[in-house]
């Protein structure tokens, strides 16, 4: 520990801490610019200079380390000059438009201006001009505003990980920019607006639509992962304008991905559905909540009668809240036993019963970064978890081994210590080869199915990182949750954790898929199981069944089937399957709950109203369960609704009800498939309602229409070529699309992104396809 | 500057020769500092390019496995690289302080007026391009002329500058 | 062709042309004698320290650094690479020495880094050579070759299981690279951008580790140390001002070009082996350590002895030894015009006082030098140039700085008269035949 004495208070700060921490600790504000506590230390903007006790000159508190008795003076006549000298060089030739800069009343430059400038400039030269850049539908630029702090380019190296951002020439020429004809594409750009401490990167979306002290601030949760990351959104005249991130360092520290940020713009779109409509003789009609409630009972209670509430079922995505999905539940159970489920992606469900509990993260969110390995198996963990990618990032800088497993070789930006990609069918045995790995290592006898596959250099290099001393972890993706043989490669993930002594955990799909199984969401038949029941009615929470099942014209086939489909959403979507259309209020729009992937429970309130008859959607259910003369509908507030679902439970769901050890599953095995195999991903901006209405997201790189994408050699024993048009041919269904050369796909694969209208057709997310050439 | 050149020049490869010459740089550096041969890199692809169009300055990015970025930083800040499309022959001419004291000014405005060009101008054939030097390290050789970067030209008096440029071209 | 052979060198004893450069040439002359005494007499690192610190050598770069002193830094038991970096950036306006000394006496660097990375622990060099004497890095490369294949550098040096790899990298056009750090960014493949210092790069240098950077002529100082012993290399110079200089002139003397010169060797003399005064003018200015360095007035000049502590005494610094001699046909707003251009140039751009204040005091220069001057520039002029200096990452601040604030110090009326009648004190056909193309000297 060393001793330091600032503006006279005195404080002890360990080793290693520079005067900047230590006012920070002590409270005392030092002006800055470039310094971030989540960046590495420039040094560059020299507004922190302070007088040091025998330093011949003002030195930066930034970067200058506490050495044992040290006497610092943050505003002697010596560090106030060097401030105020610094102040006027930044202000030379900064524009100063704030009256229309969208930075203004949030710019650290216009708040310190206030106190260290001085008020007439005497500089009296030309100011200089800096063309703006175009870095795409997301980030605005005023490059003339730019003070050089490099927050933006020591961003991109540091935590998205890619530099995308540098800065070019030298000198006063210097400017921010992208490669020539670049834009920023990283899922985590919209940080760098918020860490521009000036208005040289702002806001697309926002640009000009409000000053910032118009804005009312609201503290909200993000639906779009399962990390929950906490937001601020900034409201004016009951419209979201602007999503921030609020900081929270053990969620998602001071960042949110750009679909956290940039997501809103959907719910203030075009298609938002404002009245309840219900379709008559082929026509849809805009009706008022009583006669669309009315018509959404009798729906019900008809084919309950009727056919028997087995014929009756649910498909909920996982970002609805805990409120909605409790009362749901109950509606579903009060009709007599209908079924409803959030897990609309997956297809194989033989865990189901025989967990220890909930799936889950398996830790907390801040030890992931904390781990020293970590195996990831199966995800397209940029674009799935953009933050916990980013958490894995940190720590693989640090020094922990990260290791992939998985269906796709993209580039997760960070240094891995072993990378395995194999077709789907495959990944049954490289897990086999695993725990094989682990097996030997251990000297313990094989677990009986692993005996005759190969263990590679790579495997046995992952089995090492993971059997060192400290934290270690395997986690299981999307790609796993989804695969036709989930239960097995559980089962062999499960053995190699046991072998290893990491612990396993699920990168869960969907901003609440830890709440709704804590409140039952998920009971009677499974979602697979109810589509092919030939249900007659059918009730569609948030969701988008011709997108997000796993077999999506299956979806659609079973919901243009049934008698009655009743869609609960935000948007004007299933107007070719559903007869009812009820307006349910967006997250932001509701009180709500969601349970992360960490079982943190994290409420909100609604940060706007409703948006013309829009209701929320806890309220909607609980009048159908009135109408419907059920029991248990007499809740006065949502919080009431939560803490029966909960059990009282605020902060944590109790950890017993976690759980990721199955008992008595057997282990999958490789398949051999003929042709070629389909890889599927939900792309980051189509991954759910909302994201998919999102029009500067849908402008982004990751909106890039889908295409078949293979690798030049499996291409070329296709006998295809880059840029063809092709047909891709699943079970059943086919569609049209371009043939795209990506390396990253493992051989004998296609890679064919879900969550698109025009690849839905294609029906399962795995199995073999045909391509040919049109 | 002179469109007609980058539009020429809009695709570029690394050559047999340019490649061997950047594998020996990079074999200089530690194991995985190959960004370290990023200058070696960039001078080679303009010496082979004539300029460093963004598509050379990406082909030695990528031969690297650098960030496209991290080599256009660097292309951009030394003096040397020509970013820009420039003429056959780049002239160089040191104007700083001790080389002025000892006639560079008035050797750079000797070429100004034979070339009839001012400072980063390129003559209307492509020939020359005229560019202002900041101190080369030379001074006690002044006036003094650097041509296409590599060669150095001491004491450059009227009559040698005849000379240079009558040999250029 | 300059004169390199002057009186009581050592460092240029013994070239007399272009044919010098090789191995062979150099063994003739003694070469290597060092390099082998070191490794076949036993000397420990410490030894080899202890001399170089008897030496009294300073840093020849410019700040005149002890260098024995700075060896001793460097981590003794380090179990990683540590590294010896050569700083051949010469790019200092006023300095060209380092560039004779590769020219004529590249072996010379080499063995004096060998030795160096003997007793630093270092098994790995680089010398960075400035991009624009390309000729240099070529035959660098070739020294380095004939070294390599004699084996005084590589594996198992003269059998004494010594390995030390030794490699030339090129600048490219930045003078701020011959800041140390910079430096070892540069080598690194970034921008030249100077790093806050601490940590220093004795413990955090290039690829993070342990490094020790000398400039050219500091090397070049160290074999004749161990061949002849620290004492007597400080006995050619004065106290605490070890040894001989290689002296850079230029500007209006009849004989610009280097010269090598005991430590404490009077101005005048100095002069005088230049010739003296170009045309008989009169002596008006001298930046005594290359630009950075404040401006002295002649007469004070006229005074001092060529040593780091005489110069620092008058108010300016020895710096890297270059000598820019200005006579009175200089018009001193015009050359402070030039060298606030060079700095408003060369600033790497990262830190604010130096990117701002290199430009906004080039601005208000060019006006006044252009006629548009305001009284009240003069003072705004040396207050910019004041929050400037002592703020920024790296000393071009300074650099930038100290000239502005010395030429109007010592040359205020000049500026005022500028100001005042919108031109210059000196008629312009003066200014034209003082600086008229001369190449007379050239022909020796
Ligand atoms: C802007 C700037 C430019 C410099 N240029 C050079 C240079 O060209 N050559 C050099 O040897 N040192 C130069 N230096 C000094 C170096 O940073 C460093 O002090 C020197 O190389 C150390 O070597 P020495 O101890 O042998 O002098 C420069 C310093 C600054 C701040
Ligand atoms: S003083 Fe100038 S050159 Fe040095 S770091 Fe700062 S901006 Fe760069
Ligand atoms: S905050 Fe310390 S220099 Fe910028």
């Amino acid at each position: 520990m060393l001793e330091i004495e600032i503006d006279g208070q005195k404080l002890e700060v360990p080793d290693g801490s520079t005067v900047m921490d230590a006012a920070n600790r002590l409270g005392v504000y030092i002006p800055h610019f470039c310094y971030h506590k989540k960046l590495s230390i420039a040094a560059n903007c020299r507004m922190c200079l302070v007088q040091v006790e025998r330093a011949p000159k003002p030195l930066p508190a930034c970067a200058t380390p506490v050495t044992n008795g040290m006497k610092v003076q943050t505003h002697s006549d010596q560090a106030v000059t060097a401030q105020k000298g610094v102040m006027e060089f930044l202000l030379i030739n900064h524009p100063l438009d704030c009256p229309i800069c969208d930075q203004g009343g949030e710019c650290q430059l216009q708040d310190l201006a206030v106190g260290y400038g001085s008020s007439a400039s005497r500089y009296q030269e030309e100011k200089r001009v800096v063309m703006n850049k175009n870095l795409g539908p997301l980030i605005s630029t005023d490059m003339t505003r730019c003070i050089h702090c490099t927050r933006c380019v020591r961003f991109g190296q540091e935590i998205a990980g890619v530099m995308e951002l540098g800065m070019a020439n030298r000198g006063e020429h210097s400017e921010i920019m992208t490669f020539v004809g670049h834009t920023v594409d990283s899922e985590l750009s919209g940080n760098m607006i918020d860490l521009c401490p000036v208005g040289a990167l702002t806001s697309k979306p926002f640009r000009y639509s409000a000053r910032t002290w118009e804005l009312s601030r609201r503290k909200t949760v993000s639906p779009h992962d399962s990390l929950g990351s906490n937001l601020v959104v900034q409201v004016k005249h009951d419209e979201v304008k602007r999503v921030l991130p609020f900081e929270n360092e053990e969620v998602n520290e001071c960042w949110i991905s750009d679909r956290d940020r940039f997501s809103y713009e959907a719910l203030n779109g075009e298609e938002r559905l404002t009245r309840p409509m219900i379709k008559q003789d082929g026509r849809w009609l805009e009706v008022d909540w009583q006669t669309a409630l009315e018509y959404a009972a009798n729906g019900l209670k008809r084919v309950a009668a009727e056919q028997g509430a087995s014929k009756i079922g649910m498909l909920a995505a996982p970002h609805s809240t805990v409120e909605e999905l409790y009362l749901a539940a109950q509606l579903m159970r009060g009709l007599g036993g209908a079924s409803m489920d959030t897990r609309l992606r997956q297809s194989d469900f033989r865990l189901d019963g025989k967990l220890s509990g909930i799936p889950w993260l398996g830790m907390k969110v801040a030890d992931v970064s904390r781990l020293d390995a970590a195996l990831v198996v199966g995800s397209f963990l940029r674009k799935d978890q953009p933050l916990i990618a980013q958490r894995l990032r940190q720590a693989a800088r640090r020094g922990t081994a990260v290791s992939a497993l998985g269906v796709s070789g993209e580039d997760w930006l960070m240094t891995l210590h072993a990378r395995v990609t194999v077709a789907p069918s495959q990944l049954a045995g490289e897990l086999a080869a695993l725990v094989k790995a682990a097996a030997e290592a251990r000297g313990v006898a094989l677990p009986a199915g692993v005996e005759s596959v190969q263990v590679s250099e790579a495997a046995r290099s992952i089995v090492a990182s993971l059997m060192n001393d400290g934290s270690r972890a395997i986690f299981l993706g999307s790609v796993v949750q989804q695969h036709a043989d989930a239960s097995g490669l559980h089962a062999l993930a499960q053995e190699l954790a046991r072998l290893t002594g990491a612990t396993l955990g699920y990168l869960v799909e969907g901003g609440n898929a830890v709440g709704a199984a804590a409140v039952g969401a998920q009971s009677g038949l499974n979602a697979q199981q109810m589509l092919l029941s030939g249900l007659r009615a059918c009730v569609v929470l948030h969701a988008e069944p011709e997108l997000d099942c796993a077999n999506a014209p299956m979806a659609l086939e079973a919901l243009k089937a049934a008698d009655t489909v009743i869609v609960m959403s935000p948007f004007k979507t299933g107007l070719d399957y559903a007869d009812c259309l009820l307006p349910v209020s967006p997250f932001t729009e509701t009180s709500g709950t969601f349970v992360n992937a960490e079982g943190r429970i994290q409420s909100f309130h609604a940060v706007v109203r409703p948006k013309g008859d829009t209701r929320p959607a806890w309220k909607v259910l609980r009048v159908l369960g009135s109408m419907l003369e059920l029991g248990g509908f007499r809740f006065d507030s949502s919080e009431q609704v939560r803490d029966e679902a909960l059990s009282g439970a605020r902060d944590w769901l109790p950890e017993y009800k976690l759980g990721n050890t199955a008992g008595d599953v057997a282990f999958a095995r490789p398949v051999a498939l003929g042709g070629l195999q389909r890889v599927a991903d939900f792309p980051i901006y189509r991954n759910d309602a909302i994201v998919r209405r999102a029009p500067a997201l849908a402008a982004a790189r990751d909106s890039a229409a889908p295409a078949a994408r293979m690798s030049a050699a499996t291409a070329g024993d296709a006998g295809l070529n880059a840029g063809a048009r092709v047909r891709v041919r699943g079970s059943a269904w086919s569609c049209e699309l371009d043939l795209q050369i990506d390396d990253t796909v493992p051989a004998g694969c296609v890679r064919v992104s879900a969550g698109w209208p025009q690849t839905a057709p294609l029906g399962t997310l795995s199995g073999a396809l045909t391509v040919e050439a049109l | 500057m002179n469109d007609t050149v980058s539009k020429e020049t809009m695709s570029f490869a690394l050559n047999e020769a340019s490649r061997a010459a950047i594998d020996r740089e990079v074999a200089k550096y530690p194991e995985g500092q190959a960004i370290s041969a990023v200058m070696a890199g960039l001078r080679i692809a303009q010496e082979q390019n004539g300029w460093l169009s963004p598509e050379a300055i990406e082909a030695v990015a990528d031969y690297l496995a650098i960030p496209a970025m991290a080599a256009m930083e660097v292309a951009t800040f030394y003096n040397m690289y020509d970013v820009k499309p420039v003429g056959r022959w780049k002239i160089v001419v040191c104007t700083n302080l001790p080389c002025a004291l000892s006639g560079g000014e008035q050797a750079a405005e000797y070429v100004q007026e034979k070339l009839g060009i001012g400072f980063n101008e390129t003559t209307p054939d492509g020939r020359f391009t005229l560019k202002e030097g900041e101190c080369m390290g030379v001074c006690g050789d002044a006036p003094a002329i650097i041509v296409n970067n590599t060669r150095l030209c001491s004491w450059m008096s009227r009559e040698k500058i005849d000379a240079l440029l009558d040999e250029l071209k | 062709m300059s004169s390199p052979d002057t009186p009581q060198s050592i460092l240029l004893a013994g070239l007399d042309g272009d044919n010098t450069w090789g191995i062979e040439h150099y063994m003739k002359r003694g070469g290597y004698s060092a390099l082998r005494k070191v490794l076949e007499s036993g000397m420990t690192p410490e030894q080899i320290i202890a001399e170089v610190k008897k030496s009294e050598l300073r840093g020849r770069g410019g700040a005149g650094f002890p260098t024995g002193l700075k060896w001793s830094f460097m981590p003794r038991n380090f179990p990683m690479d540590k590294y010896v970096v050569c700083n051949s950036d010469e790019g200092e306006p006023g300095t060209f020495k380092d560039r004779d000394i590769l020219r004529f006496n590249p072996h010379l660097v080499i063995e004096g880094m060998a030795i160096a990375g003997f007793a630093m622990g270092c098994s790995r060099g680089y010398n960075y050579i400035h991009g624009e004497v390309w000729s240099l890095y070529e035959r660098f490369e070739q020294a380095l070759a004939e070294a390599r294949a004699a084996g005084f550098i590589g594996r198992n040096i003269l059998g004494k299981g010594f390995d030390f790899e030794l490699f030339a990298h090129h600048g490219w056009g930045a003078y701020i690279c011959g800041e140390e750090t910079a430096l070892l960014e540069s080598i690194e493949g970034k921008k030249g951008q100077p790093r806050f210092k601490p940590p220093f790069p004795a413990s955090h240098g290039l690829y993070g580790k342990p490094t020790t950077i000398n400039n050219t002529e500091t090397f070049a100082s160290i074999p004749w140390i161990i061949d002849h012993g620290g004492e007597a290399f400080q006995a050619l110079g004065k106290p605490n001002n070890g040894g001989t200089k290689i002296f850079s002139v230029s500007g209006h003397v009849n004989r610009p070009g280097v010269y090598e010169i005991p430590l404490g060797t009077p101005f005048p003399a100095l002069l005088e082996m230049c010739g003296g005064m170009r045309g008989g003018r009169k002596l008006k200015a001298v930046i005594p350590g290359g630009s950075s360095a404040p401006v002295l007035p002649g007469d004070i000049m006229m005074d001092c002895t060529m040593d780091y502590d005489s110069i620092a005494k008058a108010g300016s610094m020895l710096g890297s030894g270059a000598v820019i001699v200005m006579d009175e046909s200089t018009c001193m707003v015009k050359s402070l015009e030039r060298l606030s251009y060079f700095y408003h140039e060369e600033s790497c751009g990262q830190c604010t006082p130096c990117r701002e204040g290199t430009g906004w005091l080039y601005r208000m220069v060019h006006r006044i030098e252009h006629g548009e001057g305001r009284p009240d520039d003069l003072d705004t002029l040396d207050n910019v140039a004041s929050n400037i200096a002592g703020r920024t990452i790296c000393a071009l601040g300074d650099a930038a700085a100290f000239p502005v604030k010395s030429f109007i110090k010592h040359f205020r009326p000049e500026f005022e008269y500028h100001v005042e009648h919108k031109r210059c004190l000196v008629p312009v056909e003066v200014q034209r035949e003082g600086s008229r193309i001369y190449v007379e000297h050239a022909a020796c």
